[in-house]
């Protein structure tokens, strides 16, 4: 179990690098750090190994609290930490292989021992074939993997990533992505990374804490995060990778804040999670409370194996049915928020359209 | 040119390869641990302490402002203590020597300064020691530079071993001045000229193919 608890950074000329930072990574889990650059998450990071230390606060690795250790007692718990880096920080004269052995020659293992572990290892990231080659004749991806191996090697408890799929492609950001949770399973490894990227966090982590001017405002499980995001800051992010604008066509409509004409139809956004976006919902409305309903906009995304789903709706029907389908919706475990209203025509032209 | 003339540059260009041979050796053992020294003692660094630091830097700079002719004769007295003598080839020696390692200093300091920070925080990440970040991480991240480095000394050594040979040094330099220079021997001058230009193209082409080996960037 890793804890950090009150951690403050300052450094001459700039207080409060971090103020007050808490927060505790459960064995075995992905924990995400997300915030801008100039939020802090980088010297955050660099506290949980001591490579900045704070000015204030405990790091707990394992009962062990690292700022209280000497400079040889650091050092020898750094070698269960692994960390990855944004840019790889790889040997450049050196193989792939002599890259990963680095971490073995430091804690003195006889060769034999380090060919075996290495081997292992390469095969594990997917290298095997590239033992002999340098850095320079690798892509971004096989680059990062090799900082991986080199991080796994010495059988770590915890990886730091230190924005570790920033400076690559897309592409290769997943199988990056994919190759860290896969050693998070099979190695039982901790991990806590910082990125700028919500794409990363709703991959792979399992809780995540938003970092913003040095300061923690928000943390929780991923789910949460992305289904009933707090602060602006977290909306900003989940909006990266899951809009939550209303499509432009639809705000093309004229949507009016109030009823203005007695035929105006009202639109709606519905979003749900998990089991309940597996219910009929639309269809309950148009059965048993005879309303038309037309479906402006619909998207289901995954956070990672949980189903989170968006509708813009509009409801057309009796007054009645339709004050008491909104009853309905209030007490459904799905988030409701009545939009705007349009003039009917418009939302049965839509209603063709779609 | 008469046989005793081959025979005296067969001579010259021994001592001189033995003068810059002896002061390149030394150079670089004490020049680049010093170049490393100047780098990871400075603040902020893994082995950061300004009073190494600032005494180191303000040595090197006083050295490396001096030109090599005028240290040459102002260290006269200094020579005579450690060869015992201040005329002849071993006696050059000194004086290149303390020359050459502040002038290779500065340039490994340069190269090693090259050195992306974030190979050595890895290293840090990883529980190693200032000596073994040294060892493992910068010596052989700045070996294709520092070759490239030890490869202008031998050149500038080269150089200034002429002028040593002026002061009774011995060497290509001291057969160039007196024999081509003094008594208008154009011929000694020539083939004395054809031979340090041989070296030197000799030198530059055997560093920049070790150099090129070595790097792997």
């Amino acid at each position: 179990m890793i804890e950090l608890k009150n951690i403050c950074k300052n450094y001459p000329g700039h207080e409060g690098a971090l103020k007050d930072v808490s927060f505790t990574v459960k064995d075995g889990e992905i924990f995400g750090i997300i915030g801008q650059s100039g939020a802090g998450k980088s010297t955050l990071i660099r506290c949980v190994n001591m490579l900045e230390p704070p000015t204030s606060g405990e790091v707990i690795i394992n009962g062990r609290d690292m700022t209280r250790l000497s400079s040889s007692g650091l050092r020898e718990e750094r070698k269960h930490i692994g960390m990855i880096f944004q840019h790889f920080n790889l040997l450049s004269n050196s193989t792939v292989y002599k890259n990963v052995a680095f971490p073995l020659e430091l804690a003195g293992i006889p060769k034999k021992e380090q060919k075996e572990r290495i081997d292992s290892i390469l095969n594990l990231v997917g290298l095997t074939d590239y033992a002999d080659k340098y850095p320079a004749q690798l892509s971004g991806g096989q680059k990062q993997r090799v900082g991986i191996a080199r991080a796994i090697v010495s059988n770590p408890s915890v990886l730091l990533s230190d924005e570790a799929t920033s400076a690559l492609d897309p592409e290769t950001v997943k199988s990056i992505l994919h190759l860290l949770k896969d050693i998070n399973r099979k190695l039982k490894l901790t991990i806590i990374l910082i990125t700028h990227q919500m794409e990363v966090i709703k991959e792979i982590a399992d809780r995540v804490a938003v970092i913003e001017n040095g300061r923690i405002i928000e943390q929780g499980s991923v789910v949460d995060l992305f289904t009933s995001p707090q602060t602006e800051t977290a909306k900003k992010f989940i909006g990266s990778v899951i809009s939550n604008d209303i499509p432009e066509a639809i705000a093309h409509m004229d949507i009016k804040k109030t009823k203005t004409a007695p035929d105006d139809t009202i639109v709606m956004r519905l979003s749900f999670r998990g089991e309940v976006a597996d219910e009929p919902i639309v269809a309950s409305l148009i059965r048993t409370y005879n309303l038309n309903v037309s479906i402006l906009y619909g998207n289901i995304d995954y956070i990672q194996n949980t189903p989170f789903g968006k509708l813009i709706v509009t409801l057309d029907g009796h007054d009645s049915n339709l004050t008491a389908a909104l009853r309905h919706l209030q007490e459904l475990p799905i988030e409701s928020e009545v939009i705007g209203y349009v003039s009917s025509h418009l939302g049965s032209a839509s209603e063709k359209l779609g | 040119m008469s046989p005793a003339i081959w025979a005296l540059l067969l001579k010259s260009l021994g001592e001189t390869l033995y003068m810059v041979a002896v002061s390149t050796a030394i150079a670089a053992a004490v020049g680049i641990p010093l170049g490393i020294l100047l780098v990871v003692t400075e603040k902020g660094r893994i082995l950061a302490s300004p009073a190494v630091n600032k005494p180191l830097a303000v040595i090197v700079n006083t050295i490396r402002s001096i030109p090599f002719i005028i240290l040459m004769v102002a260290i006269i007295p200094l020579t005579r203590i450690i060869a015992g003598t201040s005329i002849g080839t071993t006696a050059a020696i000194v004086p290149l020597t303390i020359a050459a390692i502040p002038y290779t200093a500065r340039m490994v300091e340069t190269s090693i300064r090259e050195i992306p920070a974030g190979l050595v925080e890895a290293a840090e990440s990883m529980g190693a020691t200032p000596l073994q970040i040294i060892r493992k991480v910068l010596f052989p991240e700045a070996l294709p530079s520092i070759i490239e480095i030890m490869t202008v000394v031998i050149v500038t050594l080269i150089g200034s071993s002429a002028m040593a040979g002026t002061i009774g040094g011995g060497g290509l330099g001291d057969l160039a001045i007196r024999y081509g220079y003094q008594r208008f021997q154009a011929d000694v001058m020539l083939a004395t000229i054809i031979v340090l230009v041989v070296i030197v193209q000799a030198v530059q082409l055997t560093g920049n193919w070790f150099a090129r080996r070595a790097d792997k960037k």
